[in-house]
């Protein structure tokens, strides 16, 4: 999977949406013109599928559904224990990790280092996908230089690292920025080169310049798409903690996965991955609702 | 309404201004190397302070580069644009502009981008009073904090009227603000100027695609036109519009006048 796909899906998907909104705000121009009173009315939706409780319920079908099938091989024992263990061995390892005060400790590191490197990386992918968005010299000189860093698979990195860094948290959370950095990078960047040309030369002709510009008119247009850029890296960060973890830690639920492994605890590894899953689904849940109130307030 | 900007008041922003412009042997052209392409050739033109000028001419015959000349967002090829005898280098706050889209900030209120207008120079406690003073000429006060997307074209491009009288500007340029507003907004909108205008009688320059409008409310018509046997327009008629403001829509003086314009624009039998 590269990382340089994510990107453009994450790009793309971010076009499409804002492409949505637009016509959505011409629909809502003609219907409440010149009438104050349905203007308070516009966004409200319709439909019971856009209700919150009711998605949150339907959300939960297909999960439920996997939980039943999977308690069910237990009972039928189509795969074997050790192949795939019982939702309640999983939930027992669980419970004997927690007993011993491991589960903590895993869980705890994985996500400091998770938001340690996601938010260095993500300061600095958008502090140069603004120097490098505004400025056509340092777009002249640093694009390529970017370009193929980028184009290094960022797993290539990981000999570099531990021989400059050794085996640590530096390392690990440098692999992580590294991972963070160039979604919100391109997303900053692409973002700015698009903003509406008509809009940045209204703020102009009311004598708006440099610094100004830049803040009154230039990065308020790019924040919804800022968002986007830091959903996609906060995936990135979790997707590469496992790796740093896998490739040298003593703690850590990608330590968790690869030491359960070598032992052959797959109730362990069961766990290790529910709880990637479970984490990293609250962590873009929580930036999810950031972003909604980002895109209703920039736009 | 109008009461708020009686010449007389003490307000240093009520001090209106009106400036002359004098467009002096200007040419304007675009592209690069063989590509480069002539806009504007050769034109010569005095206008008086307070006057408004309509300014016809077929699409893409550099109606709007004339504008964006003379408001210092495009540099001239050749000669000069002077307002008040001082030459435009750039943009300043001797003009303000208002253009075809609204243009709004769309994260700002209404009064947030009207204030956006105010000059720099403006304190704080009297640019919050002179953008409710617009809100309140451009009949917007009740939507004040809303936002862009909230309100109708029509209220979005009065907003974007206000921004630019904001700026308290001695020469006005509107670029087709009217152009894509349906023909009832567009009415109110041409009188609420010609309102604004009795009141501040500021230098317009309006560039318009409408015969119709330029005549009922300029002082004068400028028509550009391809000159003979080169690339570029140039001034292919300058008339003074008879009769006084407010003038009636259905004048016969109007009519012939009409139709002389629109078959220099091209359009016959009308």
């Amino acid at each position: 999977m590269s990382q340089e796909a994510r990107t453009a899906v994450g790009a793309r998907t971010a076009a499409s949406r804002t492409g949505q909104r637009g016509d959505a705000e011409d629909d809502t121009r003609s219907r409440s013109a010149r009438d104050p009173a349905r203007i308070r009315r516009t966004g409200a939706s319709s439909g019971a599928l856009s209700h919150g409780p009711v998605r949150l319920l339907l959300g939960l079908v297909v999960p439920l559904l996997i939980l039943g099938a999977w308690q069910a091989n237990a009972v039928l024992g189509v795969f074997s224990a050790v192949q795939l263990p019982s939702p309640g061995a999983v939930l027992a390892a669980g419970a004997e990790l927690a007993a011993r005060g491991e589960l903590w400790l895993h869980i705890v590191i994985s996500t400091q280092r998770v938001l340690i490197g996601f938010a260095i990386g993500s300061v600095l992918g958008l502090a140069v996908g603004a120097l490098l968005g505004l400025s056509r010299l340092a777009d002249a000189l640093l694009t390529p230089v970017v370009g193929a860093l980028r184009a290094v698979p960022s797993l290539a990195w990981v000999p570099l690292l531990i021989l400059w860094m050794k085996i640590g948290e530096d390392s690990k959370v440098t692999l992580i920025l590294i991972g963070a950095f160039f979604p919100v990078f391109t997303t900053v960047f692409l973002a700015l080169r698009h903003v509406d040309r008509d809009l940045v030369e209204a703020g102009r002709a009311f004598g708006l310049r440099g610094m100004q510009l830049l803040t009154t008119v230039q990065l308020p247009a790019v924040v919804p798409a800022v968002f986007s850029g830091l959903r996609l890296a906060l995936a990135q960060a979790w997707l590469f903690l496992v790796a740093a973890e896998l490739i040298a830690s003593s703690l850590g639920l990608g330590f968790l996965l690869i030491d359960s492994s070598n032992n052959g605890r797959t109730d362990r590894i069961f766990l290790a991955i529910i709880l990637l899953a479970v984490i990293g689904k609250a962590t873009d849940a929580l930036l999810g609702l950031a972003e909604r109130w980002a895109v209703r307030r920039w736009t | 309404m109008t009461a708020l900007l009686t010449p007389g008041s003490t307000h240093p922003h009520h001090d209106h201004r009106a400036f002359g412009i004098r467009f002096s042997r200007l040419g304007q052209s675009f592209g690069t190397a063989e590509k480069r392409r002539a806009v504007l050739r050769d034109v010569s033109l005095e206008v008086r302070p307070g006057e408004i000028l309509a300014i016809l001419g077929t699409s893409g015959c550099g109606k709007s580069t004339l504008l964006r000349t003379a408001a210092g967002l495009d540099a001239p090829d050749t000669g000069e644009v002077l307002i008040d005898g001082h030459p435009v280098r750039g943009i300043d706050e001797r003009c303000a502009v208002a253009f075809q889209e609204p243009r709004l900030l769309p994260w700002h209120t209404l009064r947030a981008n009207v204030a956006m207008g105010l000059p720099r120079s403006s304190s704080a406690s009297a640019g919050k009073a002179r953008v409710l003073e617009l809100l309140e000429l451009v009949g917007l006060t009740a939507f004040a904090k809303h936002r862009p997307r909230e309100v109708s074209g029509g209220m979005a491009q009065r907003t974007s009227l206000a921004r630019a009288l904001a700026r308290n500007p001695g020469v006005l340029l509107l670029d087709e603000p009217f152009g894509a507003l349906d023909a009832l907004t567009r009415i109110r909108m041409q009188d609420l100027l010609l309102d604004i205008h009795g009141v501040r009688p500021t230098t317009v320059l309006l560039v318009t695609h409408d015969v119709d409008e330029a005549l009922l409310l300029a002082d004068r018509i400028l028509v550009l036109g391809p000159g003979a046997g080169q690339t570029g327009s140039t001034i292919a008629e300058l008339l003074a519009v008879p009769g006084t403001r407010p003038r009636d829509r259905a004048s016969a003086d109007l009519a012939a006048l009409r139709s002389t314009l629109l078959s220099m624009l091209g359009v016959d039998g009308h």
